[in-house]
Parts: structure tokens; C-alpha cells; sequence
């Protein structure tokens, strides 16, 4: 008790210090949760993918179709429940900057894949009979004010055009982890329009999304499928919809990778603050660390102190960081826009920060707590700080 | 009268420790802010100098980039007709008609997937591209399954290497040559005979078409007639161009991200630099008294105590900047948002970012140092003198 009041008492004894060192791991602890929370935006749509959904695309790249007549045979596979297909649209809204996924789909067979889009069934409906439907997440309307019939006008890119498509639904997401940033049209639509644009490439699908009914069986299935268009124009390759959806992020790892490695160099800085601030302490404290003893307290007692000292200021700057994070990472996801469709924070993040903020507190204390509790004595006492 | 400088860098020389503590958080934010830029320049530097100058792309209107992008045969043929176009010396006209696809290729070590550009070119496409020099093996003979990597490619790919093979489109082919451009964009692209590729992709149309003007500054008279023509639906654009365009989301990813994260922690590094200057301030209260009974101005004493940051804040400085420029023999590769494919590109020093990064160490230091050096300058003499 008497230490921890000393403790207190030594934490305050320079008021500014304290309170700057405390805002620097604010800052620190902040920003490596912010960070953390980036990493675990890219991985989201990994894990929010379902064990009993297979993509299958074209085995040379995503950029090659896979045929039309492909569906039949596929769904003929045994342990096959259901099938549908997409294609990438990739049109401009207005401006290249407003960037956000398109995709045509197979009509209401496809959305019945993904019982995680929660869309009414008068929404579906509607979709269902307008050929130049469309309908977009939660996400995407709020970010760009879409409503119920609004027309929205896209720049085909890879599909040459101006497409206008009228909204006939908004989905929300089941859980907090569904991407409710998409925009889905119908394949037919898109389909049609090219048969007369470009019939050479008309009927080709972009990636099939085979449901499965026991995700054990996913590989074997996987391998069958493969097995049938071996040799064919378009060979097919099969996965998992997470290894599919890990694919895309180890493109961008190197930059993942950084962004960690950057998120450990906060902590890294931070630490050579907070030891800076213990060593000056320790070294203006030599000679009442010297009286200590001299009356009689072992030297475990003063690395006690000294250790106390910093964790504590540890602690309250890593607690009010992690405080902040919730109303930052909320600013930061609504300027983002559609940019992460989905920015949460990990329960772990806020282990890592009070974890680094501890090993911050504990490294910072060494040196100082060493050199107090080596002094000698008299030298302690003549030390003038 | 001033402090001289001696004095000021004998008094952090005497606090080791602290200086090296404080420098070293200082350090750290400008390797972090030097980094950033000299990535973003290493992109910038590489999609460059992938152009040719006077090299023009003909991609399909509203196509962003080349693998979007599909010319007929009967376009590429009107345009390769075009008078602007300069001949060869055999009266052929310099133009290569390419077919550009991306496919998946696995990386050597970690298996993980990316996708690679693979461009199919017509005899003269290498000649379009002066940077593009074999460094082993041997050009692709036109008409035959065979294929060169570039070195960012050959290295990091399994497949990839001379003598190994990669299947794509039903077919084996085989890595005769490696080369080398000059740390531009082909770096990291794989090339091959065009017709054979379309083949084996089954594919009609090119991708782009590529061509050397006769003279350069007809550039704006050739893309107004080619876009004007009512048989083509095709856009011109400088080759240089045409490829910094393609940085620019990476750009500004890499320069938003690291501008961001340099100043939240430019923030941490200021407050470790006020300590240290408060500190310092408040043991040599006595010294300042001193200091100024011997008749230095208030003036003389913030001075000297923002320059004792300011050095401070240099060291720190010049330490990140030497730790950044050994980041110059490392590689990096990542996917280009806008083309969908790898591109390796390293991190490039000028001049200009060492002057940034020590310009904003200095910004560091100076704000760092301004209130403490304040609460220095305004000691009452007297008051001074009896604290110690």
C-alpha cells in the first residue's frame, strides 16, 4: 500500500512530463489500433466467407470467362446443391475515384446463395421483374444517397457503353461482417446488350459460386469439377470462396505487410519516450533512491518503484488510446466511404494495445531500474541530478 | 552576444542517454516519412520510364488499361497505315500490334498466387522499346511456343526462370531468355509472339497497338485524326502517359497512407523532444540565471536552447535518412490496383526527399523545442539564481 501510494505520488511529482508522456502513448496506442484495424479490414472479406461456397474461374486468370453451357454440368456434380454465376463489371460512376464492386448476376438464384444480403421479399420481387434492375448494400446507398428508383448511370469499361440501371432494392448485411458495398444487375441484361455489341463475346460467365452441401467434401468436389473441363478451352480452377477471397489479399500483401511492420515502429517510438522520460526520473531521483536505501529498503523495493511508476503511466495512456479508438475508427470508416466495406474493431486489437502499452512500460523501466537499485549509497547521496 | 554552439552540443552530448533516446524516436518517424516518399517515387520513377516518349498506345475508347482493352484486326491494320507513323529501314512501319492478358503464376517460396502480365508482340515490338535488353538466353523465335521473362518476373516466380516451363492455354512454353528494362514496368511483365498467344487464348482481337510517330510533335494533329476516324473506336495516348496514369491510385494510396502516419507519429517523436527540452530546461535553471547575470539576452538564451533542439532533431534525422537509404537495395512488389498485375519496384533517393526529410525533422525539432526554450528565455534572474 505504501508503495503504490509513493508510486502515485512520484507519477505526478512532474505534472507536464507525465501528462506528455501519457499523450505521446495516447497517440501511440491509437494509431497502432487504427492500424491493426486497417489489416483486419483487408481480411474481412475472408472471413466472412461461407465454407459451403466454391468459386470456380478460369485456370489461366480471372481475366479469361468461363462458357455458359458450363452451368449444367457443373450443377450435374455429385454433392453440387446449387449454382449461379457473376460477372465483374467494372463501369465509373461518375468519376474513376468512385470506385465501388459491380457485379451482373445470375438473377435471384445467385442472391439466394448468400442468405447473409437480408433483402425483402418485394425488393426481390421488384428486382426479379425489371430487366434493367438493380439493387446495392446498405453501405453503398448511404455513402452515395441512392434510393428506390433512382436511375444510376455507369461507364462501361470492360463492357463498352453507357449503362443506366434503376434501383429496385437495398440490401443490409446479416452480420456486421457482410460487405453491404456491392451494386448487383442482372446477367441477362448485360448479356443481351453484348449479343448485339459484341457477339463473339456473348454467353461467357465470369466465375461460377457453386454452393455445396458439406463443406467437408469441398476438395473432393473441387477436384471432380476440375477434373471434367481438363483439356477443354477453358480449363476451370476451383476453391474455396476464403481461399478465393485470400487470393485477392496477397496481392496487396507486401503493402499489408508494411502497414504491420509500421504499426510496430509507433510502438518502437513510443518506447523510446516513455524511456527517456523513466531514465530522467530515475537519474533527478538518484540521491532520494540513495536515502531509500539508506534507511534501509531493499533494492527490490526501488525497482518496484521504478517499475510501478511506469506501468501506471503505461496503462492510463493505453486505456484512454483505446478509448479513443472507437470514435476515430468510426470517423475514419465514414470518410472512407465504400473504400473498406467493412471497418470493425477486433476484440484482439485491444489486447495487442494494452499488451504493447505493458511491454512499453516494462522495457522503459529496465535500464533505470537496474542503475537505482546498483547505486551505491554515498555516491547516491552526493549525486546532484 | 550569442551562446556558441560548442557549448549547446556539449550540453546533449553530457545527457547521452536522453539525446540518444530522443534521436533515435526522431529517427524512426523520418525513416518512416523518407520511406513513404522514396516508395512513392520508385513507382512513379518505374511506370515512367516504362513510356517511350515517342512511342503513342491506341487502346479501345473508355478502356483504362491494355488488358480491358480490345482492337480489331481490321483497326490495328488502318491505323498501322497511317502517315505519321515512322518506317524502318526496310520501309516497314515501326508498330506493334500486342495482345496483353494477365495470368495467374505462383510465387517461388510462398506459392501464393498473382496475377502477371503476359504480352504477345509483333517482330518489332522489342525495337519500340530501347530500355529492353536480353541480359541471358535468347530472343523467342516468332511462330513457336516460346517465351522471355522480365527480371522482376524470372526471379520471383515459379516457372519462370530460363529452361523451366509454364502451361497456359493447352500448351507448354518455354523460357528462352531473361531480360532486363532498365527498372521499368516490362520488368515485370513476360513476353511472347503475339499471333501464337492469341491462339492459345483463342482470342480475336489485340489488345493495343503500339507506334512510333515520324515526328514527335505531330502527336496531337495524329490522335485528333485517329479519333476523329468513324471506322475506329480506338483513343491515342503518349506511351509515358499512358503508363504514369496507371500509378496514380497506387500513388496516392502509398503517399495518403504514409503522409498520415508520418505526422500521427511526427506527433509522438514532438512530445519526446519536449520532454527531453523541459528537462533540460529545468536542470539548468541555476545555469540560466548564470547566464544571464553574465549579460546574455533573453533572446541569446531561447536561441540557444532552440538550437539545442533543433541539433537535437538534425541527428535524428540524419539517422533515419541513413537507415532510409539502405531501403534503396531492397525490392518491392505488389499489385497494381488499376492494371490487376504485380509490378516490382524499388526505393528511390533524390535530392529532394533528403531535403524534405530533414526540412521536416527540423519542423520537429523547432516545435518541439519553441515552448520550452520559451519557458527558459522568460526566468527571472534573481528567481533563477536562488534555485539552485
Amino acid at each position: 500500500m505504501f508503495a503504490l501510494r509513493l508510486i502515485l505520488k512520484n507519477a505526478l511529482r512532474h505534472r507536464l512530463r507525465t501528462s506528455l508522456t501519457i499523450l505521446g502513448l495516447v497517440i501511440a496506442t491509437l494509431s497502432f489500433g487504427l492500424l491493426q484495424t486497417v489489416i483486419s479490414a483487408f481480411y474481412a472479406g475472408a472471413e466472412a466467407s461461407s465454407a459451403t461456397r466454391l468459386v470456380t474461374r478460369n485456370a489461366i486468370s480471372l481475366v479469361f470467362p468461363l462458357p455458359l453451357s458450363y452451368s449444367p454440368k457443373i450443377r450435374g456434380i455429385e454433392g453440387v446443391t446449387g449454382i449461379a454465376h457473376a460477372n465483374w463489371f467494372g463501369g465509373i460512376y461518375q468519376e474513376p475515384k468512385n470506385f465501388f464492386p459491380q457485379f451482373a448476376i445470375s438473377g435471384v438464384e445467385y442472391l439466394k446463395l448468400y442468405p447473409e444480403f437480408v433483402l425483402n421479399d418485394k425488393e426481390q420481387a421488384a428486382f426479379a421483374h425489371d430487366r434493367k434492375g438493380c439493387i446495392v448494400g446498405r453501405k453503398l446507398a448511404n455513402q452515395y444517397g441512392f434510393k428506390l428508383g433512382d436511375v444510376i448511370p455507369l461507364k462501361g469499361t470492360i463492357f463498352p457503353g453507357q449503362w443506366e440501371f434503376v434501383v429496385r432494392g437495398i440490401y443490409d448485411g446479416k452480420q456486421a461482417n457482410t460487405d453491404t458495398s456491392q451494386f448487383f444487375f442482372h446477367w441477362d441484361y448485360l448479356n443481351e446488350t453484348i449479343k448485339k455489341t459484341a457477339p463473339s463475346r456473348a454467353n461467357q460467365v465470369g466465375v461460377y459460386i457453386v454452393q455445396i452441401g458439406n463443406p467437408d467434401n469441398a476438395a473432393a468436389i473441387s477436384r471432380t469439377l476440375d477434373e471434367q473441363f481438363r483439356n477443354s478451352l477453358a480449363e476451370t480452377l476451383t476453391e474455396t470462396e476464403q481461399a478465393f477471397q485470400l487470393g485477392f489479399i496477397s496481392m496487396s500483401e507486401a503493402i499489408i505487410v508494411a502497414i504491420r511492420v509500421v504499426s510496430f515502429v509507433v510502438i518502437v517510438i513510443i518506447m523510446a519516450v516513455m524511456a527517456n522520460t523513466m531514465a530522467m526520473s530515475a537519474r533527478e531521483r538518484l540521491s532520494e533512491y540513495a536515502t531509500l536505501k539508506a534507511l534501509g529498503f531493499p533494492p527490490r523495493f526501488l525497482v518496484l518503484l521504478i517499475f510501478g511508476e511506469s506501468l501506471l503511466i503505461a496503462l492510463i495512456g493505453s486505456l484512454l488510446g483505446i478509448a479513443l479508438l472507437f470514435p476515430s475508427a468510426a470517423a475514419f470508416s465514414a470518410k472512407l466511404g465504400t473504400f473498406f466495406p467493412v471497418f470493425d474493431i477486433a476484440p484482439q486489437t485491444l489486447l495487442l494495445q494494452l499488451a504493447c502499452a505493458a511491454v512499453v512500460g516494462l522495457v522503459a523501466a529496465i535500464v533505470p531500474a537496474v542503475r537505482s537499485a546498483r547505486i551505491n549509497i554515498v555516491d547516491g547521496l552526493r549525486s546532484i541530478g | 552576444m550569442k551562446i556558441p554552439l560548442q557549448y549547446i552540443a556539449l550540453n546533449l552530448w553530457t545527457r547521452r542517454l536522453t539525446t540518444a533516446l530522443t534521436a533515435g524516436g526522431l529517427a524512426l518517424v523520418v525513416f518512416v516519412f523518407a520511406t513513404v516518399l522514396m516508395l512513392d517515387e520508385g513507382l512513379k520513377k518505374t511506370l515512367v520510364t516504362t513510356g517511350e516518349y515517342d512511342n503513342v498506345v491506341l487502346i479501345r475508347r473508355a478502356a483504362d488499361t491494355e488488358v480491358q482493352s480490345s482492337v480489331e484486326r481490321d483497326q490495328a491494320a488502318i491505323t498501322a497505315s497511317h502517315a505519321a507513323i515512322a518506317l524502318g529501314t526496310n520501309g516497314e512501319p515501326q508498330v506493334s500490334k500486342e495482345t496483353v492478358v494477365l495470368i495467374v503464376l505462383n510465387k517461388r517460396g510462398s506459392d501464393k498466387p498473382s496475377n502477371v502480365i503476359i504480352r504477345g508482340i509483333s517482330p518489332l515490338g522489342a525495337m519500340l522499346r530501347p530500355q529492353v535488353k536480353l541480359t541471358s538466353g535468347r530472343m523467342f523465335r516468332p511462330g513457336s511456343s516460346e517465351i522471355i521473362a522480365g527480371s522482376g518476373i524470372a526471379k520471383q516466380f515459379v516457372g519462370a526462370g530460363i529452361g523451366e516451363t509454364l502451361r497456359f492455354g493447352q500448351r507448354e512454353w518455354t523460357v528462352v531468355g531473361q531480360f532486363d528494362a532498365a527498372n521499368s514496368g516490362f520488368d515485370s511483365e513476360i513476353w511472347g509472339d503475339a499471333d501464337q498467344l492469341m491462339q492459345a487464348f483463342r482470342r480475336q482481337a489485340y489488345s493495343s497497338v503500339i507506334v512510333r510517330l515520324n515526328n514527335s510533335q505531330r502527336f496531337d494533329a495524329f490522335k485528333q485524326e485517329i479519333e476523329s476516324d468513324p471506322r475506329l473506336t480506338l483513343e491515342a495516348k503518349r506511351e509515358q502517359i499512358f503508363y504514369a496514369d496507371q500509378s496514380k491510385a497506387l500513388s496516392t494510396f502509398i503517399s495518403i497512407l504514409g503522409i498520415t502516419l508520418s505526422v500521427i507519429f511526427s506527433l509522438g517523436a514532438m512530445i519526446g523532444a519536449m520532454i527531453t527540452m523541459y528537462a533540460s530546461v529545468a536542470n539548468r535553471v541555476a545555469e540560466i540565471g548564470t547566464l544571464r547575470s553574465l549579460g546574455f539576452r533573453r533572446s541569446s538564451i531561447l536561441v540557444a536552447f532552440l538550437a539545442e533542439s533543433l541539433l537535437l532533431s538534425l541527428v535524428g534525422g540524419v539517422v533515419g535518412l541513413l537507415l532510409a537509404s539502405l531501403m534503396q537495395t531492397v525490392s518491392f512488389s505488389t499489385t497494381n490496383f488499376q492494371s490487376f498485375s504485380e509490378l516490382a519496384f524499388g526505393f528511390e533517393l533524390n535530392a529532394t526527399i533528403i531535403v524534405k526529410s530533414l526540412a521536416f525533422s527540423l519542423v520537429m525539432g523547432l516545435l518541439g523545442g519553441f515552448l520550452p526554450a520559451l519557458k527558459a528565455a522568460r526566468m527571472k534572474i534573481v528567481d533563477s539564481l536562488r534555485a539552485a
